[in-house]
């Protein structure tokens, strides 16, 4: 922790230090520096974190520039204080932030980037037409702030403390399972769902704030530029927002800093560039999204460029389940039955009973195209069934709706591995555990003591599921670091985090050695003893055999056979259109 | 005024449908949508005046040079913008590095040309009023390229070729199809119909370098409303475009104009994300 904050507090020192220089000028480009960072912090969230393309940001900053000028300058009413006036501008801005982000919840990348767009060009002209109130062309005084802020210092000092707060909050939430969530939007949204991420709730919560802080930068700046007019909000500004957070990197606090303070200097320093400072950016961009994905982040991250060591070990430990999972009342059963769903003219389920009971390990196998995968993807609600019931216990479990399945208890692992590369193998198991948070956003935006007692718990917790799946050593790791058998074991993790009722297992033994298969079955085994119901789909036929309880034959969508292993093995259809021989 | 909402309304809404089609027609091949789409358009208009007023050609060779330039700008696209982050198509990386073109383009026009809107030359000088060929020129060259299009996919080689890839990529793959020199080809066209847009309606809009995101947005709510893809739908959504906003403009003025195309476009997308004529998500798990 002390090691990840000495460069901010560099950063500050120097910040606390560039007084002494006594240069006004250089008093106004740093207050400019740290007014357009108070707008990148929050815009990081949403661009960095959550991966949404917000490229008009400019609009928002526009937005909290004439509310708070327009309320000090009395336009349309008596005209009030700027310290009123800058928080109007703020909840205007989370409005706005929000109205702007909609699109972003049901809509693809390109068309948010383009609404963005859009709102911008739009709050221009706005701002431009509406001269009664904006004053047009003309412009308008900015707010005035009262002593001792009236001074080039004052301000450099009022917008550098308000900075290093903003800092501080969106770090908050970048370490909380907020921030967490966020980028298991932007990288995995299914698995997200799963684990019962809310993505409209996530988004909209992160852009009130962005909204909020961008508008109060923008009344700063009007503050700082004393008049302002619409030229002084070009798409160049949202353009340097937008890629200060890409040149620092995605999924990082002091990245986008430094991305800001280098795009704010740079035109200072290449003075006779200044016209081309669009064209050099639109360049950057384009070197940095070709060459350096990872930004700078990504070059200061020295310790995940150490390598990893060779002929490592997945070594489960069962005795971690104990205290992670504990002990289960009275088993419950998660009951299927008649399951209709079809793709066009195929019917890939047909028909479909299943009773998978807790505490018992279910195989569920057949050949390719026979419905397995897609029958887990009913239970967790990616597909909506035509016909047919599910229930667990007396309680029916609603068809659809994949986001409610982890509040059911029912965790699960993919084909394909899911995993955000980006982060650290604990932070994505401590994903799993995101519905078990109790702070609210706000708790965890000012770090107070639930969101503590929150993180602390998390983190053992994922501590525990690492060792229980045998990954303890590599929990600092970025996870696309990691081998593919080493991914499997920690989707089982990340699955475990839930203390799943149920826990669907989707070819977890695909791709894994021989022996790995073996550590994989003793696992599965002793996770299906603490009470969970273990829904297994397997092509490995030994494994199949050795740890279940019961076993469900899949063929053509329609259940060929249901027994013990020892029922199956010897059942004559299932052996000449499954297991041969 | 209905005669000229009419008038303005569909020229503006075939510019638009041009843009719109520029944008399928990379997105077919790329799965990308390009932010260059209409700074193409833009291109056609400044390159039309570049050539007719201050190099003095006459329209037609105009026509070809500028045609010519912004296809091969398309395909410089492909090669910078679009080739390197295919690999990667669930990042989105292709919105930043067309992006990145795009304001490349817009920011060269800005400082090579003029920041200032340049004249555009009147080509056939014919009609005047709401028959004026300001007004009639983009539906023509709008006609022309639906007809052109159609004929293209319907019975050439190449064509149903473009249909395969846009329709299964890998499958076309499977057959032996040179999927990257027809997408290469499919730029190159993409770079030709934005310019046709831009140069058709150089009269109206001028020869503007901030006429790229104007066009780059006007030209991808038709496609947004229609369906990514969906040629007929993006007529059909630039038209309709066209009209309502020119109705917007003479009824309650340009400002509020473009504030209503905004949320009316917010409102129906919200309602159908997938467009009014377009099919529903594929499976994602």
């Amino acid at each position: 922790m002390v090691r990840a904050l000495w460069p901010f507090a560099l950063l500050l020192a120097l910040a606390a230090l560039l007084p002494l220089s006594g240069n006004e000028y250089w008093a106004l480009i740093a207050t400019r520096a740290a007014i357009y960072w108070i707008l990148v912090a929050g815009l990081n969230l949403i661009v960095g974190y959550a991966g949404q393309l917000a490229i008009g940001y400019v609009a928002l900053l526009t937005i909290g520039a004439y509310t708070a000028s327009v309320l000090t300058a009395g336009t349309v009413m008596a005209p009030i204080g700027a310290f009123p006036a800058l928080g109007i501008a703020a909840v205007a801005g989370a409005f706005f932030g929000v109205i702007v982000g909609l699109p972003a919840l049901r809509l693809r990348t390109f068309y948010f980037a383009m609404t963005t767009l859009g709102f911008a060009t739009i709050v221009t002209q706005i701002t431009l037409a509406w001269q009664d109130v904006t004053g047009g062309g003309i412009g308008i005084p900015g707010p005035a702030l009262p002593a001792p802020m009236d001074t080039a210092w004052g301000l450099y000092w009022f917008c550098l403390a308000v900075a290093v707060v903003c800092t501080w909050a969106t770090a908050n939430i970048a370490h909380s399972r907020f921030g967490r969530a966020l980028v298991a939007i932007r990288d995995t949204e299914v698995a997200a769902e799963a684990a019962g991420i809310d993505k409209p709730r996530m988004l909209v919560l992160v852009f009130i704030l962005a909204g909020a802080l961008a508008a109060f930068a923008g009344g700063l700046f009007a503050s700082l530029q004393t008049y302002i007019t619409p030229d002084a909000f070009t798409f160049e500004l949202s353009l340097l927002f937008f890629i200060a957070v890409l040149i620092g990197g995605r999924g990082s606090i002091l990245g986008p800093l430094l991305g800001t303070i280098l795009l704010t200097l740079l035109p200072e320093i290449a003075a006779p560039l200044a016209a081309w400072s669009t064209f050099l950016y639109a360049a950057l961009l384009l070197v940095i999204v070709l060459a350096i994905p990872g930004g700078i982040a990504a070059l200061l991250d020295r310790r995940n460029r150490l390598a990893l060591p060779e002929n490592r070990d997945i070594r489960p430990d069962a005795a971690a389940l104990e205290p992670l999972i504990g002990q289960r009342g009275a088993p419950e059963t998660m009951a299927l039955r008649g399951i209709v769903l079809a793709f066009g003219g195929v019917r890939a389920i047909d028909g479909v009973d299943l009773d998978v009971r807790q505490g018992e390990v279910h195989g569920l196998i057949g050949p390719n195209g026979s419905g397995k995968t897609t029958t887990l993807n009913v239970i967790s609600g990616y597909y909506k069934p035509e016909a047919g019931s599910m229930t667990i216990g007396a309680a029916a479990l609603p068809p659809g709706a994949p986001e409610g399945r982890a509040a059911r208890g029912i965790a699960r692992t993919y084909q394909t591995p899911r995993l955000i590369g980006e982060a650290s193998v604990l932070q994505n198991v401590m994903i799993g555990a995101s519905i078990s948070g109790t702070a609210t956003f706000v708790e965890s935006l000012l770090s107070l003591p639930r969101h503590m007692a929150d993180e602390r718990r998390m983190k053992a917790q994922a501590r525990l599921a690492l060792a229980a799946v045998g990954l303890s050593a590599l929990a600092e790791v970025r996870a696309d670091r990691l081998q593919h058998s080493e991914l499997r074991f920690m989707e089982i993790a990340r699955a475990l985090m839930l203390k799943p009722g149920f826990l669907l297992l989707d070819e977890p033994a695909a791709g894994l050695s021989v022996e790995e298969i073996k550590r994989l079955g003793a696992l599965i085994k002793s996770v299906s003893r603490q009470g969970t119901g273990v829904l297994l789909v397997e092509h490995h036929a030994d494994l199949i055999f050795d740890i279940c309880d019961q076993v469900t034959v899949l063929n053509l969508g329609k259940v060929l056979a249901a027994g013990t292993p020892a029922e199956i093995r010897v059942h004559k259809e299932v052996v000449s259109a499954y297991l041969g021989g | 005024m209905l005669a000229s909402i009419l008038a303005s309304g569909l020229a503006v809404g075939a510019v638009y449908a041009l843009i719109g089609i520029t944008y399928n027609t990379m997105y077919s091949t790329s799965r990308v949508m390009s932010f260059t789409a209409g700074q193409l358009g833009m291109l056609g208009g400044v390159f039309g005046s570049l050539f007719m007023l201050r190099l003095g050609l006459p329209w037609p060779v105009a026509l070809v040079l500028t045609l010519t330039a912004c296809a091969l700008l398309g395909v410089v696209t492909e090669f910078v913008a679009v080739r390197p982050v295919l690999k990667s198509l669930d990042q989105h990386l292709y919105v930043l590095s067309t992006l990145a073109v795009a304001l490349l383009i817009q920011n060269l026009t800005a400082l090579q040309w003029s920041t200032e809107p340049q004249p555009f030359p009147r080509l056939l000088e014919m009609g005047s009023g709401i028959w004026d060929e300001k007004y009639w020129l983009p539906v023509g060259a709008c006609v022309v390229t639906i007809v052109g299009l159609e004929y293209l996919y319907r019975h050439t080689l190449v064509g149903r070729a473009f249909v395969a890839i846009a329709e299964d990529n890998f499958a076309a793959r499977a057959l032996g199809l040179p999927e990257r020199n027809l997408r290469i080809a499919s730029y190159a066209l993409a770079g030709a119909v934005g310019a046709l847009a831009g140069f058709a309606g150089g009269q109206l809009l001028l020869a503007f370098f901030a006429n790229g995101p104007l066009l780059n947005f006007y030209g991808f709510i038709p496609v947004a409303l229609g369906g990514l893809g969906n040629n007929r739908g993006a007529v059909i959504g630039g038209i309709l475009l066209g009209l309502f906003q020119q109705a917007a403009n003479f009824t309650v003025g340009g400002i509020f104009s473009s504030v209503a195309v905004f949320t009316l476009f917010i409102i129906v997308l919200l309602l159908r994300p997938q467009g009014m004529f377009g099919a529903p998500v594929a499976r994602r798990v």
